[in-house]
């Protein structure tokens, strides 16, 4: 089977909700028709980095409304340069491409089409980073830095959003007595936490979180999992882990990616008990990673 | 069997005398380099706190309210350095109002606007090179250019503005190293809510950087301060027993500017022109300048440090 083989069956495999199978590596499984309401849709997405490796090819995943989509894989899968697409910080770096679409639902606008600027996608879509980038700034001034950026200016609104994010992020308890101390006092869990309610503040129509627990210790770990699970209730979640047990716990979807493919996308209990593709089953029972 | 093993693991890796003299070796060159450090290090401080004594000795006892206060004179002991540093004083504001907001928008502007190409890069090296550039240079152009070129005579703006070309290579080049050190995650965490560049850049980037642009404009300041060979060139009085006008006025508007069209001296300048007199009174009054100068110098450097400390306090991560 070589990769050539792979992409013209995926090409051919397009339309179809599933591709037939083949002996022994069968190609992506394409998303099925998914019944839930969404939020996105990538359809045929390729990213190019400036240097012309293709990191992202040609690959279409639904985002649910209100539902946690996972994105697992091995280093180097292009699991972060997809998330990272979501809310353009590709554009940060000169050289970097887009292909394809990402539509925003029910607007249907094209998140990286030529008109999307990527300050407006920014905030629309917000993003939490692998490591705890707390700005050094007081508290209240990080959860704050969200609305301030968006003109708002009335101290009685950022007031109240501040506290709503910071007790959204279930971290408000904690901080409440030292709003105007300095981000850098907190804990790293609490670092990261308070970097979700700085992402939560500006009511964000998606979150992307980049592997937001792997730089913390198992208790803050745990901590954070709860979080995004009750705030899937509210706003839509795409994270990207390489904690296989972590996307098992906390997802509705799950996406494996492989060498830039989507591989296989479903319903988190499907992809963890019953892969359909070999790679994913493969990798899900640490045989590579 | 197992003697074998071992006689093959033992070849490929030996934790035995060999290795015990290696790190032995190892710590005798780093107590040579360090004792050599030592030596070059005590022959520096020597030589400096030689000459700063030597200055100190000579010319303390002659600093007095009068010295401060009084105008050059043709008798020694009445001399004072009054026009001397009022002019550097006066140079210096010139040059920072210049200097500074130039310096640190070339420098955030190469740093974050401008496309990276071959073109930036050529900016790049060439702002390095201007820093080490003679100042005499310096002081060649502005004749050429400020005195002769646009007529602006012999005046404290024309010094402001030579000194001010001369440093500003070093508040460029300090401001991008001090925008080049902020981390990455931060950018991109301002970028990620949604900020605009300028948004990113009035907020987070020059706060971060704040430290280490100051830092770089103050050591610029303090080079200034001490500069004698482009003043001389561009035709710095030697000789001034006046002061320019006040910058402050009594009558609207309150604020003048003539005082930038006057002539003046600085206190290297005074310094230089006492040395070569003959009179042993006009060296003891040249000493003493060089006191103020290096007291001078010694105090900016003190704030760029005190500023970097407290400033630096709060952006720990």
């Amino acid at each position: 089977m070589t990769d050539t083989t792979m992409t013209l069956d995926q090409k051919t495999g397009q339309q179809a909700a599933a591709a037939p199978k083949e002996a022994e590596m069968p190609p992506a499984i394409r998303p099925a028709t998914e019944r839930d309401p969404l939020r996105a849709r990538i359809e045929d997405f390729s990213f190019y980095y400036s240097n012309g490796f293709q990191a992202i090819k040609h690959v279409d995943m639904p985002i649910l409304d209100r539902k946690i989509t996972a994105i697992i894989g091995p280093s180097g899968c292009g699991k972060s340069t997809l998330l990272r697409s979501l809310n353009r910080m590709h554009d940060l770096y000169p050289g970097n491409r887009y292909e394809g679409k990402v539509i925003l639902e029910p607007e249907g606008e094209n998140l990286i089409g030529p008109d999307a600027d990527p300050v407006l996608v920014r905030l629309r879509v917000g993003m939490v980073f692998q490591k705890p980038n707390p700005f050094p700034k007081s508290i209240y001034e990080n959860v704050a830095a969200g609305l301030r950026v968006r003109g708002i200016k009335k101290r009685a609104v950022i007031d109240e959003a501040v506290e709503s994010a910071l007790r959204r992020a279930a971290i408000w308890d904690e901080v409440k007595d030292k709003l105007h101390g300095s981000a850098y006092d907190l804990s790293g869990g609490q670092q990261q936490r308070l970097c979700i309610a700085r992402g939560l503040a500006p009511n964000p129509e998606i979150l992307l979180l980049d592997e937001p627990t792997s730089a913390l210790d198992p208790i803050a770990t745990a901590k954070v999992e709860d979080l995004v699970q009750e705030l899937s209730e509210t706003v839509t979640i795409v994270i990207v882990t390489h904690n296989m047990q972590q996307a098992s716990r906390i997802s509705h979807r799950t996406a494996f990616m492989y060498l830039g493919e989507a591989i296989e996308f479903g319903e988190t209990a499907q992809i963890f008990t019953n892969p359909r593709h070999p790679r994913t089953e493969n990798y899900i029972t640490g045989r590579y990673g | 069997m197992t003697m074998a093993t071992e006689g093959s693991l033992g070849a490929a890796v030996q934790t035995d005398q060999t290795a015990f003299d290696a790190v032995r070796r190892a710590k005798q060159k780093d107590i040579v380099f360090a004792t050599g450090g030592l030596i070059v290090m005590a022959i520096a401080m020597t030589l400096l706190l030689t000459l700063i004594g030597d200055l100190v000795i000579r010319g303390a006892a002659r600093i007095d309210y009068g010295f401060l206060t009084s105008y050059p004179s043709r008798l020694p002991e009445r001399a004072g350095i009054l026009s001397a540093w009022v002019g550097s004083l006066l140079v210096m504001l010139v040059t920072a109002f210049l200097a500074i907001p130039i310096g640190i928008g070339a420098g955030l502007y190469l740093e974050e606007y401008a496309r990276k190409g071959w073109l930036s890069n050529f900016i790049e090296i060439n702002v390095s090179n201007l820093a080490g550039v003679p100042s005499i240079i310096y002081g060649l152009l502005a004749l050429g250019l400020f005195v002769y070129g646009f007529s602006l005579g012999k005046t404290i703006l024309v010094a402001g503005m030579t000194l001010a070309l001369l440093i500003l290579p070093i508040v460029i080049v300090s401001t991008r190293e001090a925008v080049r050190a902020i981390p990455r995650i931060i950018k991109e965490g301002a970028y990620g809510l949604g900020a605009d560049q300028w948004q990113v850049m009035w907020s987070y980037i020059i706060p971060a950087a704040r430290p280490g642009i100051l830092t770089g404009a103050i050591v610029g300041l303090s080079r200034a301060i001490g500069e004698t060979a482009p003043i001389i060139t561009i035709g710095a009085l030697t000789f001034i027993a006046f002061l320019p006008p006040a910058p402050v006025t009594p009558d609207f508007p309150l604020i003048s500017f003539a005082w930038l069209n006057d002539g003046f001296t600085v206190l290297p300048i005074q310094m230089f022109n006492w040395v070569s007199r003959p009179q042993e009174g006009f060296h003891i009054a040249a000493a003493a300048t060089g006191v103020v100068l290096i007291a001078l110098t010694f105090t900016l450097n003190g704030i760029a440090i005190w500023i970097r400390y407290r400033l630096r306090k709060g952006y720990r991560n």
